[in-house]
């Protein structure tokens, strides 16, 4: 299928680069993202692959928008507080570019649904935007049981990091973090605070790395945690070697199927 | 000595183990950092028999959350 004359002048800033072109700009039309969590990273994550052309978008959020989500969350307008988050994105992504299908899952991943909702439309390439541990965890070992790239980031005060998980290269979440920590012992957004920009920053190099993905230019962060401190306006991205003890990915894998963490006392326990 | 720790150079006195310097280096939520010791991870049984030497390049890593709600 080649591109229309709009397709030519919506993407032309795009087919201009040599490393994209009309094929690459083809690629990115053909390319299925998927977006689990739709909050301060994925939000701007979703916008800016809806407006490079992402022929299919997929984003899971059982949330609905609450008024505290509006100084970072800019997918959605002061009218949509109440509404679905899933069916509010959808809806700013069909006015923005009808380019994209839009799926939205207006669900919690966990253990049973994850690999059915990644088969569901066999994504490309999975964008972690949660803000919790235990889904973290969850997306992680998914992608490695499904040989699926992945990228994963987190933001607090002013800080954000990344790292992006390509399968059999280089590390993968785990191989860094064995395991979720107690609730409480590691501050959330809710409760330390966040500068609303850091979604942006960090938010729209995952999309960088699923378009990056797609058309196969560049390199990834996969092997590198990049680490990013707002105050001081400093990245730093530090290399991270495959774990050959890492409990999913590791030699002798001691992880073998998907486990939801629950928050249970004081301790994520396994569900 | 003088070690990097997450990019910045440290001065010590003498050789700590990974315990020490988490302290030292006034690490948040010490019990729950990833430690890097010149690229390589440490296991957390074996902090406090790491010890570190000059020049080593030491990574503190964080969990971080965020970005839903």
């Amino acid at each position: 299928m080649s591109l229309t004359d709009k397709q030519l002048e919506r993407y032309s800033r795009h087919i201009i680069l040599k490393e994209i072109g009309g094929k690459g700009q083809q690629k990115i039309l053909n390319g299925k993202v998927l977006i689990i969590g739709a909050g301060g990273l994925g939000a701007p994550a979703t916008m800016y692959l809806a407006a490079a052309g992402v022929g299919t978008i997929g984003i899971v959020d059982d949330d609905r928008v609450d008024l505290s989500n509006l100084q970072r969350q800019i997918i959605y307008q002061t009218e949509d507080v109440g509404k679905k988050k899933v069916f509010s994105a959808a809806e700013t992504i069909k006015s923005m570019n009808s380019d994209v299908k839009v799926i939205p899952y207006a669900e919690r991943v966990d253990s049973k649904n994850i690999m059915d909702i990644i088969h569901d439309q066999d994504y490309d390439f999975i964008i972690d935007g949660t803000d919790n541990f235990p889904v973290k965890f969850l997306i992680n070992d998914a992608c490695v049981f499904l040989n699926k790239p992945f990228s994963h980031a987190g933001i607090i005060r002013f800080q954000g990091q990344t790292m992006t998980y390509l399968p059999h290269q280089g590390p993968c979440y785990r191989c860094i973090f064995e395991t979720p920590p107690p609730p409480d012992v590691v501050p959330t957004c809710k409760q330390a605070g966040v500068l609303g920009v850091m979604g942006g920053v960090i938010g729209s190099i995952q999309a960088t790395e699923a378009l990056k993905y797609i058309l196969g230019v560049g390199h990834l962060l996969n092997g590198y945690l990049l680490i990013y401190d707002a105050l001081t306006m400093t990245f730093r991205k530090v290399q991270i070697n495959h774990n050959e003890h890492c409990t999913v990915c590791g030699d002798i894998p001691s992880i073998t199927t998907l486990i939801d963490y629950e928050i249970s006392g004081c301790s994520w326990k396994r569900g | 000595m003088t070690i990097r720790v997450n990019g910045k150079e440290i001065t010590l006195e003498k050789s700590v183990n990974i315990d020490d310097l988490l302290v030292i280096a006034k690490a948040e939520a010490p019990l729950y950092v990833s430690v890097q010791l010149n690229e390589n991870f440490v296991k957390r049984q074996n902090f406090a028999v790491t010890f570190v030497k000059e020049n080593d390049v030491v990574e503190f890593l964080y969990f971080m959350g965020g970005g839903e709600r």
